[in-house]
């Protein structure tokens, strides 16, 4: 099988993505400024699968809306191969939490092929593309089928569907599990991890859930609590398939040196929210 | 529950009115001025019969139909000006907000002083009944286009004009729907005063020319029918809605 996906190849000394100094300001309306993320610095290798860990309330998704580019940065600058992004782009998919990015008037083939009727394709090869993502991820013979007539982890798929049909070189992924059950949860990592590596996406993944970054990451960046927050640092995930268990020795060693980092900011949160 | 028998408690229901209407009107208040039901079932069929019934229903139908469509071709073009845009809405929610708490029944005088008496007058009143209630409600629904709907799109490549068109009017075509579903209610409303005071034909003016000669079962005939079409008007909106945009709104 031959994936369409774009590679894009490594530049030398040039990483995919790059978040230089970033930084975020959201004024109130009382006109105080609220420092959501502050010198924010990471880079994200192609095909890499990237994690971002953090206790609620740290600004993770707030870097995730930076780098989609539905958010501008206050300070800093983000590049992708090399080029500071402008907006949102076709290039960087994003599958959203709930499923309200879905088109409740569209079947699940037509919210599929959205981008791809946006870009002008036509019809016949849109179609077949789209079909061709809805059996990838496991929704073959539910073309027709509305986002209404569907339960949530089917809708998860349709999302993430829609954005690989879409073929861009990068998945921006807010939660995306967050609010499945947990053996649907489960089933979506095992299937997101399947289609990754077949297509050899670089992806942004934001969670709060330590198990889930582990089973998925090929790095996980550990975030400090909010606000102005930053990273705290990065754990390589060097595990294999068959030690991506809850139950193996190296998962829980890993786990171990995640909870470590990101305890005391866990702790710092709640009091900060109390 | 099974469609028949939802049908059938739906049929009991209306029976019932027409049940307690018949005793209410034989044994509680026996009056001339208060015709039991099947006094005014033989009125109708009278009325049916000599084409009177049907020149006056279709005369305030065809004064509805031509306002209510108009109000709506007027009103869903600013409203999704009014929800897309900020400046539109600063310059336009001054007639919105302020015209829309003038009643049309008030603006009846003015209507036939403009307007004279003929059919002009009418569909100005059911336009104006119809216009706020459709922009208001349209303006609302652009308003509650999910944010997530908008930037899903602009991250799959769309540009301004398809997020319009593709995103931002299909979804709220559900608030446009029922805008116009509240404004036909209006219409029947607004249609019935302004006959009353000013028209030559139609069911306001059937009911008040009735008054005058003390004919009370062709009052009632006036009212029932008008209970009737607002029925049915209503029945074939919500029919309408289903078969040809359901897909757009799957609460039904």
């Amino acid at each position: 099988m031959q994936w369409p996906g774009k590679c894009i190849r490594h530049v030398t000394g040039m990483a995919f993505v790059q978040l230089s100094q970033v930084s975020k300001v959201y004024r109130s309306l009382k006109g105080s400024d609220y420092v959501a993320v502050r010198d924010f610095s990471l880079d994200i290798e192609a095909g890499e699968f990237f994690c971002l860990l953090g206790t609620s309330g740290c600004g993770k998704t707030t870097v995730l809306n930076m780098v989609a580019g539905f958010e501008p940065v206050s300070a800093g600058e983000i590049r992708i191969s090399g080029h500071p992004i402008a907006g949102p782009a076709a290039d960087r998919g994003v599958v959203f939490q709930g499923d309200d990015s879905l088109y409740g008037w569209l079947s699940a083939l037509g919210n599929v092929e959205f981008g791809l009727r946006m870009r002008g394709i036509a019809r016949a090869e849109r179609e077949k593309k789209a079909r061709h993502y809805l059996e990838l991820v496991g929704l073959r013979g539910q073309d027709h089928k509305h986002p209404a007539e569907l339960s949530g982890g089917m809708k998860q798929r349709i999302q993430i569907a829609r954005v690989l049909a879409n073929e861009p070189d990068m998945l921006l992924m807010d939660e995306p599990f967050a609010a499945l059950d947990a053996h649907t949860r489960a089933d979506m990592q095992r299937e997101l991890k399947r289609i990754c590596s077949a297509t050899g996406k670089t992806v942004l993944f934001i969670t709060h859930d330590i198990d889930e970054a582990i089973i998925l990451a090929d790095r996980i960046g550990v975030m400090h609590a909010g606000p102005a927050s930053k990273l705290k640092g990065i754990v390589e995930v060097d595990l294999s398939e068959a030690e991506r268990e809850r139950t193996h020795d190296r998962f829980v060693a890993v786990y171990r040196q995640v909870h470590e980092m990101i305890r005391d900011e866990v702790a710092i949160s709640l009091k900060r929210s109390q | 529950m099974g469609r028949l028998r939802s049908v059938a408690l739906y049929i009991a229901g209306f029976a019932s009115l027409f049940v307690i209407w018949h005793v209410a009107s034989t044994w509680i208040i026996p009056s001339v001025l208060f015709p039991p039901p099947w006094k005014v079932f033989l009125k109708g069929i009278e009325l049916a019969q000599d084409g009177t019934l049907w020149e006056q229903s279709s005369a305030s139908l065809a004064r509805i139909a031509s306002g209510f469509v108009g109000g709506s071709l007027i009103g869903i073009p600013i409203g999704l000006a009014i929800g897309s845009f900020p400046i539109v809405r600063r310059l336009l929610e001054p007639y919105t907000e302020f015209l829309r708490f003038i009643p049309a029944t008030a603006m009846i005088t003015v209507a036939v002083i403009w307007f004279g008496i003929g059919e002009s007058s009418k569909i100005f009143l059911i336009i104006y009944t119809t216009v706020f209630i459709v922009i208001i409600n349209t303006a609302a629904g652009v308003n509650a286009v999910a944010p997530n709907k908008i930037r899903a799109a602009r991250s799959l490549g769309a540009g301004p004009f398809q997020i319009f068109f593709f995103v931002a009017l299909p979804a709220t075509v559900p608030y446009i729907l029922t805008g116009m579903r509240l404004a036909m209610a209006n219409s029947f409303v607004t249609i019935i005063a302004a006959e009353l005071v000013a028209a030559n034909n139609g069911l306001g003016r059937m009911i008040w020319d009735s008054r005058m000669y003390m004919l009370v079962d062709q009052i009632f005939v006036a009212l029932v029918v008008l209970g009737f079409l607002g029925f049915t008007a209503d029945r074939l909106f919500r029919w309408g809605i289903y078969a040809f945009a359901g897909r757009f709104s799957p609460v039904t």
